[in-house]
């Protein structure tokens, strides 16, 4: 009897828990979907092959993003050339060659942190250490954004790093081969997949940066090639909706924008899985 | 003759002392096998023989390893070329994630060889004398992972021969195997002593019977006693010994 009654509450119970975690689902894949959608309607209509094609002209009062295209892949090509190399060179020498773990522990320690702070932080620091040395310019942004990013590449390089297994190492060693043969041949290899996830998803970061860009890039719209436009000034395609949006009224092109920004992110969180997909297959063989 | 020579040799981790004065030589071109029970020091005292104990932090070493007369810690032996000449083979077959041939090519290229035919040749040798030729002569560009442990274990041993080493130190080879890959294990080690000092540690006395023609058995640390495999198991001197082989312990 008493026990009916309690299984009975319990049921009762479970069914409540589940409706609520299946409402919460429910409500979450509603908001994203009603995100997309929304953006998307709102920003499709705007794309015109004028708009990606063209600069702004204040006598034809016509807008145009192709500036702020090329910055963005400017800035996103600037950054990662400069942090990859820095940010797997560091993680080798930490989980490969420096012998201090403890050391190591705290820097570990300190990149996790670095990565949760806010990006107005970076942008503010980055004004000061580049803008005004070199001037407002896509390379000012593109050194903050190293800076931002570059704990997230480091930690990604080592996890990865960490998971070559440590008989490669014993074996390779075995055969007489010296340190940095080892790392070459052996360990860097198999943490491929790491820097790529990296990468991707620093270019992902990259693409969202508004804040630290505002206060290092600047926000002209001017067409410039690689070396010119790293000296001079330009928005982004974030930055320059938050500028056409914030200081124009310009909703119609901020949408455009947003738009081409969701499509873009949708890619590289695919292309992020895809990676890692293809990698972990080749691991099992 | 002895090709590596061992005395007072005393290796701690931290403060836990691993290996209390051993002192051995080492017989060249002959299969010495080191048996005792788990935790002894067998592997320690293997992976000193050609300084694999570099890698591992704290490790403390004193008493001196001669290798044909040089000592091997002094500051002008270079460690890589040591590795060269005394190669290893490990418990788990350890493939690298790459082509048979470039597993095979891994440690001559390492010590400069770059010419193909060269390198062929030498691939080719060492896959024949690891008796793997056979298994492995139409699948040289596939990935070593694909194969059956007993192959990559044979594998293993002919990537360690490829760089024509004079000393083979094979750490419980045959644990990681099932009954028929370790007999054609056994049988290759034993074609092999003709032209290779092996020091082989293993579980199994059997093993150490049917292949070893010295044995040395260890215990907490201790090198208890040494000599002709025969002798050590028909008629050991150390009581310890005894014990250990009648399987009284361990
Ligand atoms: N890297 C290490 N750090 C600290 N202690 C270690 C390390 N490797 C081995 N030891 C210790 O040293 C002692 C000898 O270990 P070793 O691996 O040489 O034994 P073994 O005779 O090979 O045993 P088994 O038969 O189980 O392989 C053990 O007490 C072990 O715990
Ligand atoms: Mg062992």
């Amino acid at each position: 009897m008493l026990n009916q009654a309690l299984s009975k509450k319990r049921k009762g119970f479970e069914a409540l828990v589940k409706a609520l975690m299946l409402l919460s689902v429910g409500l979450t894949a509603a908001l994203v979907l009603f995100l997309l959608i929304y953006v998307l309607g709102q920003g499709i209509p705007n794309i015109t092959w004028e708009l990606l094609s063209t600069k702004p002209s204040y006598l034809t009062e016509r807008i145009g993003i192709l500036p702020d295209i090329l910055n963005t892949v400017y800035i996103v090509l600037a950054t990662l050339l400069i942090v990859l190399p820095l940010g797997v060179g560091a993680a080798i020498y930490l989980t490969e060659y420096a012998s201090n773990k403890k050391v190591v522990g705290i820097i570990e320690y300190a990149a996790e942190t670095l990565s949760g702070i806010p990006s107005i932080i970076y942008g503010l620091v980055g004004m000061l250490l580049f803008s005004n040395s070199m001037g407002t310019c896509l390379m000012a942004g593109a050194l903050t954004l190293v800076i931002m990013n570059l704990p997230t590449i480091m930690r990604t390089t080592q996890e990865s790093l960490k998971t070559v297994p440590q008989s490669y190492r014993e074996g390779a060693f075995g055969l007489g081969a010296g340190k940095w043969r080892v790392v070459r041949t052996v360990v860097l290899p198999g943490c491929v997949d790491g820097v790529i996830t990296g990468g991707i998803l620093s270019v992902g970061r990259i693409l969202g940066e508004s804040a630290a860009l505002l206060f290092t890039a600047g926000f002209a719209h001017a067409v410039n090639g690689l070396i010119d436009g790293l000296a001079a000034p330009g928005a982004t395609l974030t930055v320059a909706l938050y500028v056409y949006a914030k200081e124009q009224g310009e909703f119609g092109v901020a949408f455009a924008i947003a738009a081409i920004l969701m499509v873009l992110t949708v890619m590289i969180n695919f292309a992020a899985a895809l990676v890692q997909k293809h990698f972990a297959k080749r691991r099992s063989i | 003759m002895s090709i590596i020579s061992v005395k007072e040799l005393c290796l701690w981790y931290g403060d836990h002392q691993a290996l209390r004065n051993v002192d051995i030589e080492i017989p060249e071109k002959s299969i010495t096998a080191f048996i005792g029970p788990s935790g002894c020091g067998k592997s320690t005292f293997l992976k000193t023989l050609n300084r694999m104990n570099d890698l591992i932090p704290g490790v403390k070493i004193t008493g001196d390893i001669r290798y044909e007369g040089t000592d091997i810690f002094s500051k002008e032996v270079d460690v890589n070329n040591l590795r060269k000449e005394i190669g290893m083979v490990f418990q788990k077959p350890n493939p690298f994630p790459m082509s048979i041939y470039d597993n095979v090519a891994y440690g001559p290229r390492t010590h400069g060889i770059t010419n193909k035919v060269e390198l062929d040749d030498i691939v080719e040798r060492a896959l024949r004398d690891a008796a793997i030729w056979d298994e492995a002569k139409d699948r040289l560009k596939k990935n070593a992972l694909g194969m059956s442990g007993g192959q990559q274990q044979r594998l293993c041993i002919a990537r360690a021969l490829a760089v024509q080493p004079k000393v083979l130190l094979m750490d419980e080879p045959t644990s990681a195997l099932d009954p028929i890959s370790t007999s054609r294990i056994e049988e290759l080690v034993m074609e092999l002593k003709g032209k290779y000092t092996i020091v082989m540690v293993t579980h199994n006395m059997q093993q150490a019977v049917r292949v070893s023609d010295h044995t040395a058995f260890f215990l907490l640390g201790e090198l208890v006693e040494f000599g002709k495999t025969d002798d050590i198991f028909s008629q050991p001197k150390d009581q310890r010994t005894e014990d250990y082989i009648t399987g009284r312990f361990g």
